[in-house]
């Protein structure tokens, strides 16, 4: 890493201010190190985007911070205590949660029952369906999201409305943090404006603080306070939104992957060495 | 599928005065559809997460013997009997889920393993012969399946209450989700194991419970009852009622018409004097046409709704 060197990865807040931080964080599987050395911070409120290019160590990164896995070594404050992850309903007990990409949600379910499978209202014995889709409906409508009916099965819905299920379901159980692993992935640009969106909202209203992790940071630039760049498991640039630019943020992976293909080259004489 | 269902009714009906009266009623709904009825429940229950249970019918096979065993050989009084009976459907759907769900094996290999040895157990123990129902159950039997009716009454009863299970409890909608998106319902924290062992238990016991309506119905305990035969007409009931092979969709009530649209077929057409040799023909004809029309109803659905 000699291209750049983090910005204040560490000293852009004040330690009190953030609810999550994330210091010196490695993970390896077996002789692979996925994460060399990863130091971040979430302030309260805040939206912050986690970029970087497939294979960068994004995905590891979110596996740590939702509890699905520990990491080798480094560790997480949450609210200035450190903690250890038991598994991922210990994190969202602790009010972290995280909406994947493959979103959790059941095709063949109604949106009310998607809202709240595994903490149905129940009469008795019996769900209370009638309760379930009054609070869905409000819900959503409290969020801005427009579906033409709680009662619709998910498979009905667009890639965008199903997205956005998936976060006010999350949304639903009043997060601390929230993830969002990919939220625009294989979404049009009038798709991604729903998510988007619904970020936007969630930031005014302020209760609750985000990372979007992406490759695509066109779009999700625009709803971020601050951009952190994650480039061979290292965070290698960190920045407010306001002070980057998309240009810079490609300029970066640009010259990242010309070095790659540089050293490529350079090895030419082995050309099954590949990244 | 009710459409169908009454077609081919009224159609035997008209075919044949017989059809509809009392003593073929109870042989149509009572002896032909209550036992493929009770045991689809099952098998919709275990399709909708994701597995099926092709050992069920040599539960139903296994499950008087038993009975048969614990009366006449070791003393124990009728009830007692008859629960144990029902316990061993309950362990066999545990051990099924033991070996799918915590050992991994696919429940297809599963079910046919632990089918074989339910049907080596009953021919070993029993030498392959018949043997008596146990007199000191026989009352008892008037209220489980030798009364004509109290089969179908059983068989409605079920249907309706795994239904109510189906649609309105925790349970069913966990079923739902588990065979709908697997992951999904574990990212959720729904305790998917618990789920698909309590299915293959309830499948184990209503296979249990079968066996022994049978075995009252007849008067005898018949080691050549039960085995693959209903085991596949239940399969069949619940896949032309609308439950898909692969997981997440599917209706207690439409197995239940599916069950009822079998059993008008076997019998209506020994009544009309069909022999019973090409009548698998006219069954698996029947079989792919009605699945032919489920699948272009659904298309049609699809088409009007987009």
């Amino acid at each position: 890493m000699t291209t750049t060197t983090p910005e204040g990865a560490a000293s852009a807040a004040p330690a009190g201010d953030d609810i999550l931080r994330v210091e010196h964080v490695s993970k390896r599987y077996g002789a692979v190190t996925a994460l060399t050395d990863v130091s971040m911070h979430l302030g309260r409120g805040e939206v912050l985007g986690l970029l970087g290019d497939n294979g960068a160590g994004k995905s590891t990164l979110l596996k740590i911070l939702c509890g699905f896995q520990p990491p080798t070594t480094g560790r997480i404050l949450l609210e200035g205590q450190e903690i250890a992850f038991k598994g991922v309903d210990h994190a969202r007990s602790l009010g972290i949660d995280a909406v994947y990409q493959d979103l959790a949600l059941v095709n063949q379910l109604s949106v009310y029952h998607n809202m709240f499978l595994n903490r149905e209202r129940v009469n008795g014995p019996l769900l209370n369906n009638r309760a379930m889709r009054k609070l869905a409906r409000e819900h959503l409508d409290e969020m801005g999201i427009k579906i033409p009916s709680v009662n619709v099965e998910v498979a009905k819905l667009s890639g965008g409305q199903r997205q956005a299920i998936a976060v006010a379901r999350s949304v639903y159980s009043n997060p601390k943090i929230l993830l969002l692993d990919e939220p625009l992935a294989a979404m049009g640009v009038k798709e991604g404006s729903i998510i988007l969106e619904l970020v936007r909202q969630l930031k005014e209203q302020g209760d609750v603080s985000i990372i979007i992790i992406a490759h695509n940071y066109g779009q999700v630039l625009e709803v971020c306070d601050r951009v952190n760049l994650i480039q061979h498991g290292e965070i290698t640039y960190d920045k407010r939104s306001a002070e980057t630019s998309v240009t810079e943020l490609t300029e970066m992976v640009v010259a990242e992957y010309r070095k790659a293909l540089e050293e490529r080259q350079r090895l030419g004489q082995h050309p099954h060495i590949s990244s | 599928m009710l459409v169908v269902t009454v077609a081919l009714i009224i159609y035997f009906a008209l075919a044949s005065s017989n059809f509809l009266d009392s003593t073929n009623l109870t042989t149509w709904l009572s002896e032909d559809a209550a036992p493929i009825m009770i045991i689809a429940v099952g098998e919709v229950l275990l399709l909708i997460c994701g597995e099926i249970d092709l050992s069920v019918g040599f539960v139903y096979t296994f499950s008087p013997f038993v009975l048969h065993y614990l009366i006449d050989f070791y003393g124990f009084p009728g009830i007692l009997a008859l629960l144990v009976c029902l316990v061993m459907g309950l362990v066999v759907g545990w051990i099924n889920a033991f070996l799918t769900v915590t050992v991994g094996l696919p429940s297809f290999i599963t079910t046919l393993g632990t089918g074989f040895v339910l049907l080596g157990l009953v021919n070993t123990t029993s030498h392959a012969e018949p043997a008596q129902v146990p007199q000191t159950v026989v009352g008892i039997g008037h209220w489980i399946g030798n009364n004509g009716w109290s089969e179908f009454i059983w068989g409605v009863i079920l249907v309706a209450i795994f239904h109510v299970i189906l649609t309105r409890t925790r349970w069913g909608l966990h079923t739902v989700a588990v065979g709908g998106n697997l992951l999904g319902a574990q990212e959720s924290g729904i305790k998917v194991k618990r789920i698909k062992y309590g299915n293959f238990m309830v499948t184990g016991l209503l296979g249990a419970f079968v066996g022994l309506q049978v075995a009252f119905q007849n008067n005898t305990i018949d080691p050549t009852a039960g085995g693959y035969t209903p085991m596949f007409y239940a399969v069949t009931a619940a896949v032309i009622g609308g439950t898909a092979m692969l997981g997440g969709v599917g209706t207690i009530l439409g197995a239940f018409l599916g069950s009822v649209v079998l059993a008008t077929l076997t019998d209506g057409f020994q009544i009309i004097g069909i022999s019973a040799n090409p009548l698998d023909i006219i069954f698996g004809g029947a079989i792919l046409v009605a699945m032919i029309a489920n699948v272009q109803l659904a298309k049609l659905r699809e088409a009007g709704r987009s």
